[in-house]
């Protein structure tokens, strides 16, 4: 089998503990919450720190508390497993319950946790390989090289952005409370990513994901559908979050986010504001759809073809739409799995 | 002898190994452990065709706790592959890589991570050449030679057989087809990774435990490689955990560890990683097809043309056998009075294809089942009713001469149809049935296809007098019986087929009889798990072996009840006379009668195939002492936004010739279910920069139990005289169908043919876009290679002629002994 290479594990109590030993490490150290993702790309040195710091030893990061009407605030460490099966989730914000249901197989949702998912790593099948491999192919940009495989002339890095979580608790608004070494600060979803493959997370290394902020549900509806091979263990090859608060007929307002299109989740700000003040009906959602799907732009660089993807794009927002204005005749069930 | 008259045979007993398999107690190759073993990892090829200037082993053998570090300087310069016509493999490169994954070099070290660390370390300086990385890129570079043997530049087999004049046959039809398909290369995907460790013992002899189903072949690729008597080796074959084909052939891994034992005076471990087992391969052939078929107005066939081109990769392997497997086994299923056949398979710088389940059959079936429909469809008939029309006849020769004896296709057919509800949902689903405006994305479709395999190759692979298969039965003074084959179960159940068979002979319990895993020095040659062959051909020796220990001990028996030991029956673990039961001698004390009349009681029993070659050049690929038939219905949804296919329900029914254990059968018939999904819907070993794409499990999707329907097995038995009571295989027939059944399933849903597989989403919309833009509504394959095949063997067509059942078979009776 490939081997894990030797890394030291340091096992801090606290965040604050946490950051500090990531500050002091620097570029060295790496977190580590359930180790799904992060170990097996160990094994293929896709991440080479030499040490980790892990997070399962801090009580603060666990747990899901609050209420519908007041928020609910949700501890980075809850594992993903805790967050699909969780009641007043499930009631409140589906869409995150559906998404976090969705992530890989059951035993890695008992290990993993939201905050990995949220801040998971870009994917891109020139990357997620063995270090024989990408070595036989000339290694890319992200890891040992100085290309993109994927887009030669291309100064950036395409790796795609694969969190489930991610674009539904940016549709459902969410914010994020991140600890430092020199304290901390609490800013919405959008402000922790940046489209790149390899710099996707716009925080400073020794900041943690402490929790998950979830406002006050008053109304909204949310609906979550992943395109993937399987109905077990695949990432999504793209995802579509929802989030609309209606009354009686009419959008009052609206959030579509994609997953798995670009480096980091992308809203369709455009898509959605053409909901707004609208009454819902078949014609507005086809061409809300088109909309929100045109800007998107998949690379061959993960499963299934990116035309494919691209079409499936306007399919699944008309779908996940028409789940949440409630014109569910479509075909669409809330574990979209192809 | 009905049913009834069985003690164990029919009864759907647990495996005797199942126990151990679901407790975590079986011991694979990598969960063995010597003292001061070392363990050892190949460095592989990065380039898919170079020339090896040097390769410098220096830093790699300076690395603290490296014990050895080898090359191809360090072994003898012996080549060798499974088949004798086909010797082009080297464990170590010398002078040339083929392929991205090419072992060069290798190193033991005191653990894995040293060694893994020590590879990289190790230098290859590379002249690269141009790779070439499909059936066309090799035939348009005659002057980038992959290797210097074969039918000619790139061209690893060229053939071309033909029974009776086809293109008359084809004149006289009222429909001619001529359809071209694709089906992609894929991987076996076995659970466990390959594994061995080598022990060369201080005495100078040689120990290698191997994940083999071949261990009787690797014996002797070790004895040539390592130029060492066959007699001072010993291979014992470990509990394979999954082969369907993959472990077929000697591997560069198993010699290399062999080498490095003896070089460092350590037992060696070598375990494979995923990628690597990507890179072993010897998976399923990519075919292009070509096939062209006559009809007449009621849907008889006239006669048939196929022509097969398959991407062999870079090395022989089981190919020649592979390429005559795409054509000769297709007259087995209907009739058909006239065929030919021509198949080339050329060499590519990729991973070497091979058998996997079904070898070289699977692709053609695709190709005739989905043409078959098209023609049902062009001619207004059922496609279940033309096939049902269509059935081979038994205890008759197909036009390539082949001996066919039960045949129960037709009761498959009869069965699925009805458990299917085939007619009504016919009518009620399909693109033809709605008239209504699209309501639901969501079409429903159902699908038939049929298929036959053999039971066993009726030839070994190196020409030899000598038994398929041996069996040594001997009993012991406690009542329990030891079974010595060198067969391997691969999960298939053969040790469990072993102890039925035995334990039903000698009427006692299967818990009682003892089988001991494939092993050169103790076991009876049996030639492998592969073919489906071990049920067979292992069943008939071990049940002779069975038989000549029970003659002895009821002539004992007899002795001392003072009866005939004619009058005297086995069962219940006693021997007695069934009308003075109360007399009857308990197994245990039976025994001791016979070894006190006979000494030792040890049995041999031997079984060879009947010999029924054709007698033309390639007669020997295709003969088998019997034929298994399987016909299936699938039931299918396809959502028409997204392509997505979703399976409800597969009916399959199998003629099984007699269910040894019916609970066997069906696992054997619901895992070939399962992967013909995975194959029709998502399997493709593909490259890209001259790279495997995804060697990994989570890239290279394989369905998992979610995509898997409710499977509904049918079984026939059609009671074969020339299998063991009857039976006939199981393993590999029922996977042909099921890939033809889901392709014609979705073009009933939607009207579309996807004509090469995988029939992944994406085909799926493409076939859509171009039925509503009026074009034809195919996705397939557009062109064939510019090849000549060689000027055809032509041999009078055998159709029809009546065969004889039992012929008089090899080592069958007595008197030889």
């Amino acid at each position: 089998m490939i081997r894990l290479p030797a890394f030291t594990y340091l096992a801090p109590t606290t965040v604050d503990g946490a950051a500090r030993l990531m500050a002091e490490h620097g570029r060295e150290a790496m977190l580590v919450a359930g180790g799904t993702d992060l170990y097996p790309n160990m094994k293929r040195r896709q991440f080479e720190p030499k040490v980790l710091v892990g997070l399962r030893g801090i009580p603060e990061l666990r747990g899901i508390r609050g209420s519908a009407a007041g928020g609910f605030t949700i501890g980075a460490g809850t594992t993903l497993s805790a967050v699909a099966a969780h009641r007043d989730i499930l009631r409140d914000f589906p869409a995150l319950a559906t998404a976090a249901g969705l992530v890989s197989s059951p035993q890695l949702r008992n290990m993993g946790t939201i905050g990995g998912n949220v801040c998971v790593d870009t994917r891109c099948n020139y990357y997620n390989q063995s270090y024989e491999w990408r070595k036989a192919i000339g290694f890319c940009m992200k890891k040992d090289g100085d290309i993109c495989l994927v887009a030669p002339g291309s100064s950036r890095c395409w790796a795609v952005s694969s969190s489930d979580t991610a674009p539904v608790l940016w549709a459902l608004g969410a914010k994020l409370r991140l600890v430092g070494a020199e304290g901390e600060r609490t800013v919405p979803m959008a402000a922790l990513y940046q489209d790149d493959g390899i710099d996707y997370l716009a925080k400073r290394p020794d900041e943690i994901v402490a929790d998950l902020q979830l406002p006050p549900a008053e109304g909204w509806r949310s609906a979550y559908l992943k395109l993937r091979r399987r109905g077990s263990f695949d990432f999504p090859v793209l995802g579509v979050a929802v989030a609309a608060r209606l009354e009686d007929d009419v959008v009052r307002d609206a959030r579509i986010v994609l997953g798995a299109v670009a480096s980091q989740p992308r809203p369709s700000e455009k898509a959605a504001a053409a909901l707004v003040g609208q009454r819902v009906s078949p014609e507005l959602i086809a061409h809300v759809a088109d909309l929100a799907a045109g800007p998107a732009k998949p690379l061959d660089n993960t499963d299934f073809s990116h035309p494919y993807r691209k079409k499936v794009t306007r399919v699944f927002v008309a779908r996940a739409l028409a789940a949440v204005c409630g014109l569910g005749d479509s075909g669409v069930t809330s574990e979209e799995v192809a | 002898m009905t049913k009834n008259e069985f003690a164990v045979i029919g009864r759907p007993l647990p495996k005797v190994d199942a126990w151990a398999k679901v407790v975590g107690e079986t011991k694979y190759a990598d969960d063995l452990f010597l003292p001061r073993m070392a363990y050892a990892k190949l460095l592989r090829s990065a380039h898919a065709h170079a020339r090896i200037r040097s390769i410098d082993t220096s830093r790699a053998r300076a690395l603290p706790g490296v014990v050895a570090v080898v090359t191809a300087d360090d072994l003898p310069r012996v080549k060798f592959g499974i088949l004798p016509v086909s010797q082009d493999e080297e464990a170590l490169c010398a002078d040339k890589v083929r392929m991205v994954g090419d072992p060069v070099a290798a190193v033991a070290a005191v653990d894995e991570e040293t060694a893994e660390q020590a590879c990289r370390l190790i230098e290859v300086d590379y002249e690269p050449l141009p790779a070439l990385m499909s059936i066309f890129d090799s035939l348009a570079h005659p002057e980038v030679m992959i290797h210097e043997y074969g039918d000619g530049p790139n061209v690893h087999k060229n053939v071309a057989l033909q029974f009776g004049d086809v293109e008359a046959a084809l004149e006289g039809a009222d429909l001619v087809r001529e359809d071209v398909f694709f089906f992609e290369g894929n991987n076996h995907l076995p659970m466990e990774q390959h594994a061995a460790v080598a022990h060369w013992a201080r005495d100078g002899k040689l120990t290698l435990w191997s994940s083999t189903q071949t261990p009787h072949y690797v014996h002797r690729v070790l004895a040539k490689v390592l130029d060492t008597p066959a007699a001072h080796i010993r291979v014992i074959a470990t509990p394979v955990g999954g082969g369907f084909g993959g472990k077929t052939d000697p591997f560069a891994h198993e010699i290399v560890a062999c080498q490095l034992s003896k070089l460092t005076g350590r037992p060696v471990k070598i375990a494979l990683t995923r990628e690597e087992v990507f890179y072993t391969h010897r998976g399923r052939h990519p075919v292009l097809m070509w096939i062209r078929t006559g009809f007449t107005r009621e849907g008889d066939i006239t006669g048939c043309h196929l022509r097969t081109w398959l991407d062999g990769g870079a090395y022989g392997s089981y190919g020649v056998a592979s390429t005559f497997y795409t054509g000769v086994i297709n007259p087995v299923t209907y009739k058909i009075p006239v065929y030919k056949f021509e198949g080339a398979r050329i060499f590519t710088n990729k991973p070497p294809c091979g058998p996997k389940r079904g070898h070289g059959t699977v692709q053609p079936r695709f190709a005739l089942e989905c043409q078959l429909d098209k023609a049902a469809e062009q001619l207004g008939l059922d496609p279940a009713d033309m096939r049902r029309r269509i059935v081979a006849e038994p205890f008759t020769k197909t036009a390539n001469h082949l001996t066919v004896t039960t045949i129960g296709l037709g009761e498959c057919i009869d069965k699925v149809v009805e458990a299917s509800g085939w007619r009504d949902k016919r009518a009620r689903f399909g693109v033809s049935a709605r008239q209504a405006p699209r309501r639901s994305p969501k079409k429903r479709g159902l699908g038939i296809a049929c298929s036959a395999y053999l039971t066993g190759a009726g030839t070994a692979i190196y020409w030899n007098d000598m038994p398929h298969s041996g069996v040594i039965v001997r009993a012991d003074r406690s009542g329990g019986v030891a079974v010595l084959c060198g067969a391997t179960d691969i999960g298939q159940g053969s040790d469990s087929i072993l102890a039925y068979l035995t334990a039903e002979v000698l009427g006692i319990e299967p818990k009682d009889v003892h089988v001991h895993p494939a092993d050169t020095s103790l076991t009876p040659v049996d030639l492998g798990s592969y073919s489906s062959r071990v049920t067979l051909m292992c069943g008939m020796a071990a049940i002779q072996a069975a038989e000549r220990l029970r003659d002895a001990i009821f002539k004992a028996v007899a002795r001392k009840l003072e009866v005939s030991p004619a009058a005297l029956v086995a069962r219940e673990r006693k021997v007695g006379v069934p009308d003075d039961w109360d007399k009857a001698v308990p197994f245990a004390r039976a025994v001791e009668l016979g070894e006190a009349l006979h000494g030792v009681l040890a049995f041999p029993g031997s079984y060879a195939p009947p010999k029924r070659a054709g007698k033309y050049k390639g007669g020997g690929v295709g003969p088998s002492p019997c034929y298994s038939y399987s016909a299936c219905v699938v039931e299918l949804t396809v959502d028409e936004d997204t392509g997505t296919v979703e399976l409800e329900n597969v009916w399959i029914g199998h003629d099984i010739g007699r269910a040894l254990n019916p609970l066997l059968v069906e696992g054997q018939v619901e895992g070939s279910v399962y992967m013909g999904i995975g194959e029709a819907l998502m399997e493709e070993q593909v490259f890209r920069k001259n790279l495997h794409k995804h060697p990994s499990m989570l890239d290279y999707k394989s369905p998992t139990t979610l995509e898997t329907p409710d499977i509904h097995t049918i079984l026939v038995e059609t009671d074969d005289p020339e299998g063991p009571f009857g039976a006939k295989e199981a393993g590999q027939g029922p996977l042909l169908p099921v890939i033809p059944a889901i392709a014609n399933a979705i073009h009933h849903a939607l009207g579309i043919r996807i004509d090469e597989v995988p029939i992944t989403p994406d085909k799926i919309l493409k076939a859509l876009d171009l039925k509503r833009a009026g074009k034809p509504a195919r996705v397939g394959p557009e062109r064939l290679p510019l090849f000549t095949f060689k000027e055809p063997l032509v041999v009078e067509s055998a159709f029809g002629q009546p065969a004889e059942a039992v012929v008089s078979r090899p080592f069958a009776s007595d008197d030889k002994r």
